[in-house]
């Protein structure tokens, strides 16, 4: 954790009615690192990463990216921000092909007259764009871009969403639940897709119920409890057991300061 | 082969039963289905009454196709999007009566009384887009009262009484002019319902607004968080529909050689029937425009060939309805396909 941070939110609070969602909370992400976030259900994992994505919007705290200070209203102005998501839901259109899922929202025109005038979009480009995306990510198994996104595996699909994430995200990914549906080495293909994600420099946020998967690909575990931050601790300084004790509220990070 | 092989890619190489590969080939091409129909009932009816493959036979289905062929684009549309408009029939008599009351004596030009029919239309077509977005009724609800609404304003307009062509600027019946292609007579109408399908299908095959279209049908929520203005998509879908109801009542003055309130009384049932059969889903996201125009063929080869063989018209009332039966169980199999 080098330099400043890509985003950084200080006192997020969002409540719902009398239910308190978020009860201020900071969160730093940096760049090149993956930072998982935990949390038991209803500890605000959710809403903290609906606030930063602009699918809700909090009742105080600042949000910055590169220090600049932004305001989303809505899950557009964060994608504009260069923030994009990958939903647990597996956000895609079932019947439209690969390629035009990966540039759902964005088609690309063709150039000239037919692109300008008749507002022709570049099919074939955007084919051998999508296909090369996949491709860089690893997923070599899909070749037909063409191919209706239902005829696909729960896997298959969201390497779509994760492609479509690292494609057009200019400042971070936000994955939620990525690998819930998923069976165990669908789960892994993900996660491999997430470290090449990395190494391209580009931060990665996780939430995830899974430890193990967690553990696996996260620098830094920001740890979620009852609408606050009960900590933020590194694979290498707390074992699964002791991130579970301080999630669970057995113990805090106070009591349990790791290596 | 790659000397990996993950579970994706074995399950990819499974064998595949028959009833599958039909069920695929189905799914990637919707319009196999209504186009096998339409050239089996052309070889039946033909083998019947020669009569029916004659030019002047084929060129009256085409006129009389025209008119529903032309509210099924619309029709066809808003079904795209997972909705329905039950208020096509009253769109179109609203624009009509509007516009031929007031051409009549040429009160009005008839440019004008042409441009004010589809204005209207289009009008028609945004309230009901705005009650859908905005408001945020089913569009079942929406056009089952812009069906009564519009369809009470317009025998209201026209006080109930027909306008006749004869009584208006030649322009409001130039739809029903015909001119010869060989044997075949074509009426400008039918060329302007051809044109509006070639638009409309190019736009929905190659536009991004195309793809926003099946993608609001396929899934709203995928494409919302996709980036796609869902409610803007939905009400240019509406408002869209609405000027190809009122540029259909341009062509139903020629058809009809008047403009009569009580004119075109199934639009409703009729279009979504064309619709239907051309193999688009009702529940959103699947289909073309190309699929509708084989639906409304087969609705007028149907109608043609059965009246030529002798056959009471209630058998090809019938006929239409198993198809349509057929048609969305075909769909609903279709659905399920499997990788």
């Amino acid at each position: 954790m080098t330099g400043s941070p890509v985003l950084s939110a200080r006192g997020m609070v969002k409540t719902f009615g009398h239910v308190v969602g978020l009860d201020g909370v900071d969160l730093d992400l940096y760049p090149g690192e993956v930072l998982g976030i935990i949390g038991d259900n209803g500890a605000g994992k959710s809403t903290l990463v609906k606030c930063l994505t602009g699918a809700l919007v909090p009742d105080a705290g600042q949000i910055s990216i590169d220090g600049e200070p932004v305001h989303f209203k809505r899950p557009q102005d964060a994608r504009e921000a260069g923030i994009e998501t990958v939903y647990q839901t597996l956000a895609v259109a079932p019947a439209l092909d690969i390629a035009s899922n990966l540039y759902l929202g964005r088609e690309r025109r063709r150039p000239g007259f037919l692109g300008s005038v008749l507002r022709m979009i570049d099919k074939k480009g955007m084919r051998r764009d999508a296909a090369k995306a996949m491709t860089d990510l690893g997923i070599g198994t899909l070749q037909n871009m063409a191919q209706p996104v239902e005829t696909l595996s729960g896997g298959q699909r969201q390497a779509v969403s994760v492609a479509r994430a690292a494609a057009f995200g200019s400042k971070m990914i936000v994955l939620d639940e990525p690998t819930a549906a998923l069976g165990v080495k669908e789960s892994n293909q993900v996660l491999k897709m997430i470290r090449e994600v990395r190494s391209r420099g580009l931060p990665v946020i996780l939430i995830s119920h899974n430890m193990p998967h967690v553990f696996e690909v996260a620098d830094r575990i920001h740890i979620q409890r009852l609408g606050r931050c009960a900590g933020v601790v590194t694979p290498t300084s707390h074992t699964m057991s002791e991130a579970v004790a301080i999630m669970t509220g057995a113990t805090t990070l106070a009591e349990t300061p790791g290596r | 082969m790659s000397t990996t092989s993950t579970a994706s890619e074995q399950f990819a190489l499974r064998r595949r039963a028959p009833s599958q590969r039909v069920q695929h080939l189905l799914h990637s091409y919707p319009a196999i289905s209504p186009f096998l129909v339409l050239v089996i009932s052309f070889v039946v009816f033909s083998s019947i009454n020669s009569r029916f493959s004659s030019a002047n036979s084929l060129s009256l289905v085409l006129q009389q196709v025209a008119v529903i062929g032309a509210l099924a684009v619309g029709q066809t549309l808003i079904i795209l999007t997972a909705g329905i408009d039950l208020s096509v029939g009253a769109i179109t008599i609203l624009s009509m009566m509007v516009a031929a009351k007031l051409a009549e004596g040429a009160g009005l030009p008839g440019v004008l009384a042409v441009v004010v029919g589809v204005a209207l239309g289009t009008a028609a077509g945004l309230v009901n887009g705005a009650l859908v977005t905005r408001i945020k009724l089913p569009p079942f609800i929406v056009t089952l009262g812009t069906l009564s609404v519009f369809t009470a304003i317009g025998l209201l307009y026209s006080r109930g009484q027909s306008v006749q062509a004869v009584d208006m600027p030649d322009l409001l019946s130039w739809t029903g002019e015909s001119f010869r292609v060989g044997d075949f007579r074509i009426t400008t109408g039918v060329v302007l319902v051809a044109a509006l399908y070639v638009v409309v299908g190019f736009a929905l095959a190659n536009t991004a607004w195309g793809r926003h279209v099946y993608a609001v049908g396929d899934d709203k929520e995928a494409a919302r968080l996709a980036g796609i203005r869902v409610d803007r998509v939905l009400l240019s879908v509406y408002t869209v529909a609405g000027a190809i109801y009122g540029l259909t009542a341009w062509i139903l003055i020629g058809r009809a050689g008047a403009a009569s309130p009580n004119a075109i009384t199934d639009a409703n049932l009729e279009s979504i029937t064309a619709v239907v059969i051309g193999g688009t889903s009702l529940f959103g996201g699947r289909g073309a425009v190309l699929g509708t125009l084989l639906g409304a063929l087969i609705v007028g080869f149907f109608r043609s060939g059965l009246s030529l063989a002798g056959v009471d018209d209630q058998y090809r009332v019938l006929a239409v309805g198993l198809l349509v039966i057929l048609a969305v169980a075909v769909d609903q199999w279709i659905r399920k396909v499997k990788a």
